[in-house]
């Protein structure tokens, strides 16, 4: 590695190990600030967790959500299959069963108690019947009314019903709960910048002398910022690993309570935490929102300190 | 190396500090800055080394008009001219090394280029031994001395002090003058601002004399101009 390089990435280290420095001498102020950010980050992704975990519980109630295709009269068991397959080849289809019209009837004479009644018809007067069920990932409403559409455009299709409406609303809530927490990760995103801006606002004001000599030797706005930056970031890693804490000890918290109401329904179940990639996401976003609220406010206040000769 | 043309300054308050001042410094030339307090010494210091841009007038410093150098290359420009002030402007919670080495380390120089640097110019004020010292346990001379190793540590063609004595006693300040001249004896531009008459006239330097921001010509002999000068 040349002398040039080798200082470049020397520079850089200095500065971060300059800037872990100075939030270690303000141990009480470092450690606020990070509670604080550390807090507002926690809320979005211990929603997400619990909505995660909520699907993952209930399996979208994936198993009870179909749609019944009414297929006209005149449409014979064998068309009927091939409709069948025709609607499994479907993307957002699981499975297809057929219940044909001389197996309807037959269930309708065992469980009606109309079984003479039912003797006295000269033709059976029930339709063949597609009992489809949506892919897992395929049970949110628009996924929904988009294959209901599809299969009440066939021409042989008499009807169509959409059965569970109580489960697509279900998760039609929680696909609310989950842009509702989109937004607030945003706002409070914006939160953690604003935080960590005026931190830095507060931290350049206190390093006003250091700046000025910095500068006055040559320093260009780049140089002087670049602490702050590593400041900032720092801010945002130990925010996001402070959030993970929180997530983690709220986990352990509500682990036994959880598991307890699962027991009582006879099954048994354990929260997931944030995945791998969650916690990528967490700690490098956090340290970009970090980062990006150093550079707000140093872009801002460091062009305006200029040394003077006293 | 240094030329005013006609040069005021007002600042925003309104006061007036220069009017109409044009001056000369040749290349490798040592010329005193001198007047009571009030005349315009720091201004025209300050106008070298760019911290302020004259209101009429040009100013030009080793080739660059100060008064329309952009703003990008004014941190190169600075490097071109060390600066020692009276209070030092040292970083007291950083080691004389961290200090001295400051203005390498903007400028982007190796390690090994700053180490050999700063060792080079901790020598050449009698501090070798002192590096890892804060200011805080430095005396006040010995501080003046961190300041001017920090001014000449990246070898500016340029070295502008401003009342680089007034704070030491007369053994120190004959000290840290023989410093500057020995520095402009291998060829740097040293202009220095001091009340200190007798300083300038034992030197035998040209001296310039500033008096309510304009300059005061010398008598003809060369002998300086009498002006009763506040200590």
């Amino acid at each position: 590695m040349s002398g040039a390089a080798s200082g470049y990435l020397a520079r850089h280290a200095h500065a971060l190990v300059s800037s872990a420095g100075h939030l270690a001498r303000a141990p009480f102020a470092t450690l606020f600030t990070v509670l604080v950010m550390g807090l507002a980050l926690a809320l979005p992704l211990g929603l997400e967790v619990l909505v995660r975990n909520v699907r993952a519980a209930t399996g979208d109630f994936t198993g009870a959500v179909s749609i019944s295709v009414y297929l006209h009269a005149g449409v014979d068991e064998q068309h009927a299959r091939q409709l069948g397959a025709t609607a499994r080849s479907h993307p957002g289809v699981a499975a297809v069963q057929l219940i044909t019209a001389a197996q309807a009837l037959a269930q309708f004479r065992a469980q009606s108690g109309f079984g003479a009644a039912l003797d006295a018809l000269q033709d059976n007067p029930l339709p063949n019947v597609l009992v489809v069920t949506p892919a897992p990932g395929a049970t949110g409403a628009a996924s929904m009314e988009s294959l209901r559409r599809v299969l009440a455009a066939w021409p042989e299709t008499e009807t169509v019903q959409l059965d569970g409406d109580w489960v697509r609303r279900f998760n039609a809530l929680l696909d609310l709960l989950h842009r509702a927490l989109l937004l607030a990760a945003g706002l409070l995103g914006l939160g953690v910048v604003a935080v960590v801006g005026n931190t830095i606002r507060l931290e350049i004001q206190n390093r006003r002398a250091e700046i000025e000599v910095t500068k006055l030797v040559g320093g260009t706005n780049g140089f002087v910022r670049r602490p702050f930056l590593y400041t900032g970031a720092l801010y945002g890693l130990l925010g996001g690993l402070t959030a993970l804490l929180v997530i983690g000890v709220s986990g352990l918290l509500l682990q036994p309570p959880v598991s307890e109401l699962a027991r009582s329904y006879g099954a048994e179940f354990a929260l997931r935490g944030p995945a791998l990639e969650d916690l990528g996401l967490l700690l490098g976003g956090s340290t970009v929102l970090g980062w990006l609220g150093a550079w707000l406010a140093a872009s801002r206040h460091l062009a305006r300190i200029e040394p003077g000769a006293g | 190396m240094i030329r005013f043309e006609a040069v005021a300054k007002r600042y925003r308050n309104g006061r007036e500090a220069l009017g109409d001042v044009s001056l000369h410094v040749a290349p490798g030339e040592m010329v005193y800055l001198t007047g009571r307090s009030g005349a315009g010494k720091s201004t025209v210091l300050k106008l070298i080394a760019l911290l302020e841009r004259p209101t009429r007038g040009s100013v030009s410093v080793a080739g660059d008009e100060t008064g329309t150098l952009a703003a990008r290359r004014i941190p190169a420009f600075r490097r071109r001219v060390g600066v020692v002030f009276q209070d030092h402007r040292l970083l007291h919670d950083r080691p004389v090394y961290d200090n001295v080495a400051l203005p390498l380390i903007v400028a982007d120089s190796s390690l090994r280029e700053i180490d050999k640097r700063v060792r080079a110019a901790l020598d050449q004020v009698g501090l070798l031994g002192c590096e890892r010292s804060l200011p805080s346990e430095l005396s006040v001379g010995e501080q003046q001395r961190v300041g001017i190793a920090r001014a000449i540590v990246s070898r500016p063609p340029i070295l502008i002090a401003d009342e680089p004595t007034g704070n030491l006693d007369p053994q120190l300040a004959g000290e840290v003058m023989a410093l500057f001249r020995r520095l402009n004896g291998v060829g740097v531009t040293v202009v220095v601002a001091t009340h200190d008459l007798h300083l300038v006239r034992a030197s035998g330097l040209r001296a310039i004399v500033l008096e309510r921001g304009r300059i005061v010509p010398n008598e003809p002999s060369g002998v300086l101009p009498v002006i009763e000068v506040a200590r």
